[in-house]
């Protein structure tokens, strides 16, 4: 594995000074950095072969396309899915679970339906259901949870019955960091032939994801919290579900006919890609994948799961820091709240010595609701951060403290 | 004090200091004047939404002057409430609606202050022009 300078050293932005400060950055959560390579890819698409894809005869429409359709089998291969086909690029995680809520809804959605998700979810994953339940008369049933931060799987098996129709639930929490059982959750839904959507958003950087042993019906995730650029997020979806789903968008590119009676539509993954997708993104995401497999999804993980131990065992040091989320199954992510201290206040102090923490609900409103607390301050850090960096949130801190003593 | 000159006195305040922890320090201080508003208005009708941290803002309007008291639940927040009441409290609609609130950017409220870029520190100063535009209508 390369050492931590070289790896630094691939990220331009890990360079800079922020109010004359070094940058620590740890709101990787929200959104990740990306490497030179990556920005090399999506330079060079604009610079050497931009044209429209699947479009033209012409040769730089046909490099496009191929470079595009590359990327889709990157991302197939990056997630072990079984087919090209499978594999739906859209524009992030919320595009997708959008999609989906939607086309799911028109297809199956009764009234009385039931759709079950967990109370760790980013709002990108009730929203979107919310409104499907709304428009079909559905009824949204919530898996509670404990006081660690995990989600109580009893309640779970509880809830699932006659009456679920699908099963939406995050591979981690991005306030919390909590890591759900999601083999457990699958198992029990296909038990009584209930299909399952994980959202990846906060896993897919993390980890090894196989969606094959995962057997998740859809996984979701976005590219930019992979190191990958912004506007590009993946659907994926077992192609028997992806083939009986009506499309979820119309428009150029995702049709075989169209006349004014009646449009016919392309085939898979087409069907699901209207309009011109942001293929110079999908370029860029396939570098980040590739860059992320040069360092290698078990050391990153294992790097991080030291820079969790560490932090967690630096920042519960300081008295008056109150960490929530204490679950044994984490990703990097520490949520963390000081004694009489306005999170605000905190991430303002934080941010001039240039470290960025990201403040407040975290897009989870359920689970700061659970705690009964108004928002936290959110360390969310990956394999590119070092203990230092660490140590200089912990001084930070303290800072904090004595000025808002 | 003409609000130009509260103004001024503020800036030259702040510009003592270079380093931004001690502007931190200088308004978290200032936040401790703070008007503080009765507990009986810190309800609903006087939270402003926009702001990252609560904040209560009461304005009491005597027929001619408008004074304002106020809290926050996050002390950087009142430090800068308490800039705008320095400001803006014990005026007339009137002049509160047309002072333009220059300070803001001499010091560096706007970039370096606010790191919800400013939305609570703009929702803040709306809200008390909008209640001087109220009063100033009942006025006329
Ligand atoms: C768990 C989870 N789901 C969904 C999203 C939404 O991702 P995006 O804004 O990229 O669509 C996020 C982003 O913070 C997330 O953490």
């Amino acid at each position: 594995m390369k050492d931590i300078a070289e790896i630094r050293a691939d990220f331009p932005i890990l360079n800079r000074k922020v109010y004359g400060k070094p940058l620590v950055y740890f709101d990787n959560g929200a959104t990740t950095q990306k490497p030179q390579c990556v920005l090399d890819a999506v330079d060079e698409v604009y610079e050497s072969y931009n044209g429209n894809i699947h479009r033209g005869v012409h040769f730089l429409s046909d490099m496009s396309s191929e470079a595009y359709e590359k990327a889709r089998e990157k991302v197939r291969s990056f997630i072990n899915a079984d087919k090209r086909e499978e594999i739906v690029f859209t524009s992030g995680t919320t595009g997708s679970i959008n999609g989906i809520a939607f086309c799911f809804g028109e297809k199956y959605i009764k009234p009385g339906d039931e759709i079950i998700l967990s109370q760790l979810e980013h709002h990108a994953n009730i929203v979107p259901w919310q409104m499907m339940c709304e428009r079909k008369g559905a009824v949204l049933r919530v898996i509670p949870i404990n006081d660690n931060g995990e989600i109580i799987l009893e309640e779970y098996y509880k809830l699932l019955s006659s009456k679920t129709r699908i099963v939406s639930v995050t591979q981690a929490s991005n306030a919390l960091g909590t890591i759900l059982p999601v083999k457990e959750i699958i198992a029990a839904a296909h038990h009584i032939n209930v299909p399952v959507l994980i959202d990846g958003a906060q896993g897919v950087q993390h980890g090894i994801v196989d969606v094959k042993t995962m057997e998740s019906d859809f996984y979701v995730f976005s590219g930019h919290k992979i190191y990958g650029p912004n506007g590009i997020g993946i659907l994926y979806g077992k192609e028997k579900w992806l083939s009986e789903l009506p499309p979820f968008q119309g428009g150029g590119d995702m049709v075989d006919k169209v006349t004014f009676e009646k449009t016919t539509y392309n085939e898979l993954p087409f069907k699901f890609e209207a309009g011109t997708m942001n293929y110079p993104a999908a370029i860029g995401l396939a570098s980040a994948l590739d860059y992320v497999s040069g360092i290698g999804r078990e050391n990153i993980a294992s790097r991080e799961k030291e820079l969790l131990s560490y932090a967690t065992s630096r920042l519960s040091a300081i008295e008056g820091v109150n960490i929530y989320g204490t679950s044994e199954m984490k990703i990097s992510t520490i949520s963390f709240h000081i004694k009489d201290i306005h999170q605000y206040d905190t991430g303002m102090i934080l941010d001039k010595m240039g470290i960025a923490v990201r403040t407040g609900t975290h897009c989870a409103q359920p689970v700061m609701d659970h705690y009964g607390i108004e928002g936290t301050v959110r360390a969310s850090l990956c394999f590119y951060n070092t203990k230092e960096e660490i140590d200089t949130l912990a001084e930070g801190i303290e800072k904090v403290k004595s000025m808002f003593a | 004090m003409t609000s130009s000159e509260v103004q001024d006195n503020i800036i030259e305040e702040f510009s003592q200091f270079d380093d931004w922890m001690d502007k931190y320090n200088l308004l978290i201080d200032i936040g401790k004047e703070l008007p503080v508003i009765d507990p009986k208005y810190k309800v609903k009708d006087f939270l402003i939404e926009g702001c990252q941290s609560k904040v209560w803002l009461y304005p009491k309007f005597d027929g001619k002057l408008i004074t304002f008291t106020a809290d926050s639940d996050a002390i950087i927040t009142r430090g800068i409430v308490a800039l705008l009441i320095k400001v803006l409290s014990n005026r007339s609609p009137q002049e509160i609606i047309s002072t333009d609130l220059y300070f803001i950017d001499k010091i560096g409220l706007r970039q370096n202050l606010s790191p919800t870029r400013s939305n609570g520190l703009l929702s803040m100063v709306r809200q008390m022009k909008l209640y001087a535009m109220a009063y100033n209508v009942k006025n006329i």
